[in-house]
């Protein structure tokens, strides 16, 4: 048996500094949400999967699948899953993958982070121990530190410059004005990211993410729950993939491409069907400003070496061919790293139904990807969505 | 934080580079890893044997890290590379010199960290 799964509803708290809220209240409101959006009674779900991944470091708690299932106020088999960046990613798609099998009508996924009660260098050490403990971090490897190894790296290679990433930096803000879920709702300039302070070389602050609060959640349905419930359900899940890569970035065979990525890429384009060409829009995962030209190569949306230069040329511009991170990317709208992966889903979700704040940019689209990276991309989830006619 | 219990495979693997003999893993597929190993997670193979590092490496990447976690804030700023020494490449930090440039070679050290004092792997120059 295998079901088209559709995304019935969605829920996102605002992401940024709500350091005294814990995420057991935050995932409650998101799952509020999605379940308002779906119309689907709580005691429908069958299954939760719940992305967290520094839990012990912030709140000293472990073990939140079932927290979070009575959060949401449900009773069902619970699981945290624990992919770094990636988590709440990889808890739609176990979602995906147990309604798509036929195993479940309904599962609730969805994640939750809280960061900013951390201060800044203990955020910094948290988020490194999704890096190799042994060979990375104890050489003093940050993340912000592994990017830029990458970035160096890929500067090298195939060129390129700090004022390119800045045009990306930039372009995230912009989509980020209006989006009320934002942390960052203002515009920057290519001059105040070149004039920020240097974090690791090449990167100014402006070139990283920031440290958030919040949490996402999605209902996911079969079709056939969704008919006989009259679910009003246009978005569904038209292919899911993930991969992995080996762990520490030196292990790779390149340090300026992310095979993890790229696998996953095939697997989701295989399963929905389509490829590349087809995509209308794009939710990628901008931790840093390299990341989003990693993702965008690794999608098959630009050939290697070659977008490095698309914010700046504004051609993934809310008005160029191709819209990337029109909700702000993780860059402005933040980056609660446990609710990253399915707040892309929220968030692409609302764009293609219609009730995005950025849709009208991409009234004629019917189709999107999300691509959510865990580590140096040692994880990496993707998702296609389509939406009917 | 500091690291009191040993880590077999890496503190061994410290233990050689300050005894001059540094080794990595080699499978019979030719790949080369760093330790603690129990097969070649590219193929599978488990018979890996030791095998003497290159004595200089090439540098691949390199940054210099201002904004640290508290294990690194008395370093800060340190340059951490990525350097290719034959089949592997290993991660530590720059010393002896300012200016690091893809490509340099590099030999491989132990050094201790300014805020804690743990051991870390470092690259010089080659003179």
């Amino acid at each position: 048996m295998v079901n088209d799964v559709k995304i019935a509803g969605v829920g996102m708290t605002p992401f940024g500094r709500h350091r005294e809220r814990t995420v057991r209240e935050m995932f409650g409101d998101a799952a509020g949400e999605a379940f308002e959006d779906a119309d689907v009674p709580r005691d429908a779900v069958e299954e939760v999967f719940f992305g967290n991944y520094m839990g012990e470091f912030a709140e000293q708690q472990g073990h939140q699948g079932p927290l979070a299932a009575e959060a949401a106020g449900v009773q069902a088999p619970a699981t945290r899953i624990d992919s770094a960046c990636a988590s709440s990613g990889v808890a739609v798609r176990l979602g995906y993958e147990k309604v798509r099998s036929g195993l479940a009508d309904v599962v609730l996924v969805g994640g939750g982070e809280r960061m900013t009660n951390l201060s800044t260098p203990d955020g910094t050490e948290a988020l490194s121990a999704a890096a190799d403990a042994l060979w990375e971090i104890r050489a003093g490897m940050t993340f912000p530190g592994a990017y830029s190894l990458m970035a160096n790296r890929y500067f090298h290679e195939y060129g390129g410059s700090r004022e390119d990433l800045a045009h990306i930096a930039v372009k995230n803000h912009d989509h980020a004005v209006d989006n009320e879920l934002a942390q960052f709702q203002r515009a920057i300039s290519v001059e105040e990211v070149l004039d920020a302070a240097t974090i690791c070389s090449p990167f100014g602050m402006f070139d990283c993410s920031p440290m958030s609060d919040g949490a996402s959640a999605a209902l996911l349905v079969s079709d056939e729950f969704a008919a006989e419930h009259n679910l009003d359900a246009p978005v569904r899940i038209r292919g899911a993939g993930q991969h992995s890569d080996n762990f520490a970035l030196g292990d790779r065979a390149s340090m300026c491409h992310t095979p993890a990525a790229d696998r996953a890429a095939e697997m989701a384009f295989e399963d929905a069907g389509i490829g590349p060409d087809d995509i209308d829009v794009a939710e990628v995962h901008d931790c840093f400003t390299i990341a989003e030209v990693l993702a965008l190569e690794s999608l098959g949306l630009y050939e290697p070496g070659e977008a490095i230069s698309a914010a700046r040329n504004g051609e993934t511009a809310i008005d160029g061919d191709l819209p990337v991170n029109l909700s702000g990317g993780l860059k402005a709208k933040g980056h609660p790293v446990g609710a990253t992966g399915c707040g892309q889903i929220s968030e692409l979700t609302k764009l293609l139904r219609g009730d995005h704040v950025n849709s009208d940019a991409v009234e004629d689209a019917t189709t999107g990807v999300t691509h959510n990276a865990g580590g140096t991309v040692a994880s990496c989830v993707v998702h296609v969505l389509e939406v009917d006619g | 934080m500091s690291y009191d219990a040993r880590d077999d495979g890496y503190d061994d693997f410290l233990d050689a580079v300050e005894d001059g003999e540094p080794y990595y893993l080699e499978s019979p597929s030719g790949n080369g890893w760093l330790p603690p190993r129990n097969c070649d997670p590219e193929t599978g193979e488990t018979d890996l044997v030791e095998k003497p590092l290159p004595e200089t490496g090439d540098v691949l990447t390199q940054t210099t890290t201002h904004v640290s976690g508290p294990t690194f804030a008395d370093d800060a700023p340190y340059v951490v590379a990525v350097a290719s020494f034959g089949p592997v490449n290993i991660t530590g930090q720059m010393r002896g010199v300012d200016d690091v440039e893809i490509g340099q070679q590099v030999t491989l050290g132990i050094d201790q960290t300014e805020t804690t004092g743990d051991r870390v792997i470092v690259f010089r120059p080659v003179e």
